[in-house]
């Protein structure tokens, strides 16, 4: 431990999770790229799709933490001093981040949620559907 | 110093562009702009015809083996251990908890072992160091320019009278220290231990041992399975420490005093376990003033260690001194290089050094003992020293521990100042222990970390 570069760090996480890493690295870099293609498209940030992304970022930043507790076999009762507090508060805002982008950019590029929220068969989404086509 | 710096014709071969190849290929496979850090950064490879015989594939030894074939070009490297399973045995105490399955520590030597070097599955016979050779078992010789012993230690169950390693894992009688089976059975008795109480029994041995901080953690561990269980009032826990000391380092060992106070766990000192009657769940421990037994319901037993018998039975081992006895390496502690024979290094839990049979030790030692014997081949000199840095996640109950880091002088040598405090129990700590450790083992095998 009393040294810990980037380079073996993540020679340390692909140990750790193995191919899901690149997979996980994957999707992170997949997902950004689409939220700024979807930003340089619209050019403009959508408020109640940032609402409604958010929550989902709450649930996704639950998942992180239930995730980490049962890879690491312990519960959030463990934490012990400031720096257990501030790693669980980054794993779950790293997960909210990371759900909160996806939410954004799939309500973004899926033509009956844009606005915010999902509205199949509506007039608008029908109207916008034909638009982009 | 015998001169042997000239007679490998060796020379300094910069094949760096290579290397920046290889790393730059890494990168792009891994989708990741990281600059190569300066431990992996294209060192100089030296090019040598000099043969290195590895005694030992266990952490040490195949650490060394990495680092040597990744620093040396055409060196003949021979690694020689009879085992086929490589045990991460910092998972011992996880397995021994029913935190890890009993699958957890095992894997084989044979997937570690760096390309080009050669894997002779025999056990040393003789160490002649002068007459520059390693005797396997099956007769065969290996001479060599180098050598770096590496074979670990010898669990001496047979020193305790009345002990039979076969009957681990039955009547109480728990030692984790055995192997990854052995740590898996031990927790099954544990957990009957926790499900409905009794006595139970923990020590360490008088002599060096490998991971001291086990034996306390294991005592921690089992407290806290009794209080889950609601069982902690039916239970009555005895440590025995071997002398007026819980830790080789003061303050620590006052901080696991404070802790076992707080945790209700007696403490006796000056006892060594001297034999054990496992039908009767009987130890009787040697104290100053005699002997005295100690019933139990659940004993894990911590065996006596000392160097494995061809050390012992060689030149190697240290002629005077508190570790003469026990056959440990005659090493110099910051070099790693044998006191008489300076083409010998002693790597790992063989090594006569004041502090750390542990694979953090391992860590530290191996790059030092390879940068000074690569000096050598290279005719230049080395100015790498081990302070003695050792680490101990010390767990002090499911999902906390602390991070404690010495080196010889007993300082606290904590890597994160300010946000780890070493005597603190937090749950990062186990986070490590129980998530990071291993992939950092394994790197370290690889040489990469």
């Amino acid at each position: 431990m009393k040294e810990l570069d980037p380079w073996v760090m993540l020679a340390i996480l692909q140990e750790m999770l193995g191919p899901l890493l690149w997979l996980l690295v994957g999707v992170a870099a997949l997902g950004l790229a689409a939220f700024v293609a979807l930003l340089w498209r619209e050019r403009r940030i959508d408020a109640r799709r940032v609402v409604l992304s958010q929550l989902d970022g709450v649930i996704g930043g639950a998942l992180a933490l239930v995730v980490m507790a049962r890879v690491s076999s312990s519960g959030f009762t463990d934490a012990g001093g400031p720096i257990d507090w501030i790693v669980i508060a980054l794993v779950f805002c790293a997960g909210l981040v990371g759900t909160a982008i996806l939410a954004y950019t799939a309500m973004g590029f899926c033509p009956r949620c844009r606005g915010g929220r999902c509205r199949p068969g509506t007039e608008d989404g029908r109207a916008r559907g034909a638009a982009r086509a | 110093m015998p001169d042997h710096r000239n007679r490998y014709g060796a020379h300094a071969a910069t094949d760096a562009r290579r290397r920046r190849l290889v790393q730059l290929g890494a990168v792009t496979a891994a989708g990741a702009a990281l600059r190569p850090l300066p431990a992996l950064a294209a060192p100089a490879t030296v090019r040598t015809s000099a043969r290195i015989v590895i005694a030992g594939a266990g952490a040490a030894g195949l650490a060394a083996a990495a680092r040597l074939s990744a620093a040396l070009e055409g060196a003949r490297i021979t690694l020689i251990d009879a085992r086929r399973e490589h045990y991460y045995q910092p998972g011992f105490t996880l397995i021994a908890s029913g935190i890890k399955p009993a699958d957890y520590s095992t894997s084989t030597t044979a997937e570690y072992v760096p390309r080009g070097v050669e894997l002779v599955g025999q056990a040393v016979a003789e160490f002649d160091p002068d007459g520059k050779r390693v005797v396997t078992q099956d007769g065969a010789e290996h001479p060599y320019d180098f050598l770096v012993v590496a074979t670990g230690l010898s669990l001496e169950y047979g020193l305790i009278r009345g002990m039979d390693e076969r009957l681990i894992g039955s009547n109480g009688l728990g030692s984790i220290y055995h192997s990854p089976g052995a740590a898996h059975a031990t927790w099954r008795l544990m957990s009957a231990f926790a499900d409905r109480g009794g006595r139970g029994i923990f020590l360490r041995p008088a002599t060096e041992m490998k991971c001291a901080g086990a034996p306390l953690k294991y005592t921690f561990i089992t407290d806290d399975y009794l209080r889950r269980r609601g069982n902690r009032g039916k239970a009555e826990l005895v440590y025995n420490a071997h002398d007026r000391s819980l830790f080789g380092v003061p303050i620590v060992s006052e901080k696991v005093r404070m802790l076992f106070e707080d945790r209700g766990v007696q403490v006796r000192h000056e006892r060594v376990l001297e034999a054990i009657d496992p039908g009767r769940r009987r130890a009787v421990f040697r104290t100053p003033e005699g002997t005295e037994e100690q019933d139990y319901d659940f004993i894990n037993v911590v065996p006596p260690m000392r160097a494995p018998a061809a050390v012992r039975n060689s030149p190697l081992p240290w002629r005077t001194g508190p570790w003469a006895e026990q056959g440990w390496l005659e090493v110099d502690p910051g070099t790693l290089r044998h006191v008489r024979y300076p083409e010998v290094f002693g790597v790992g839990d063989v090594a006569g050094v004041p502090k750390g049979k542990t694979a953090a030790s391992v860590k530290w030692q191996v790059p030092v003992a390879v940068d000074h014997l690569v000096a050598d081949i290279a005719g230049r000199t080395s100015d790498a020293i081990y302070t003695g840095y050792t680490s101990c996640p010390l767990i002090t109950r499911l999902g906390r521990a602390m991070l404690i880091e010495f080196d010889y002088r007993n300082n606290l040598v904590p890597s994160f100042p300010g946000v780890i405090a070493p005597l603190e129990e937090l749950w990062i700590t186990w986070v490590m222990k129980t998530m990071a450790l291993k992939p950092t083992y394994i790197e370290m095998l690889r040489g990469r970390a």
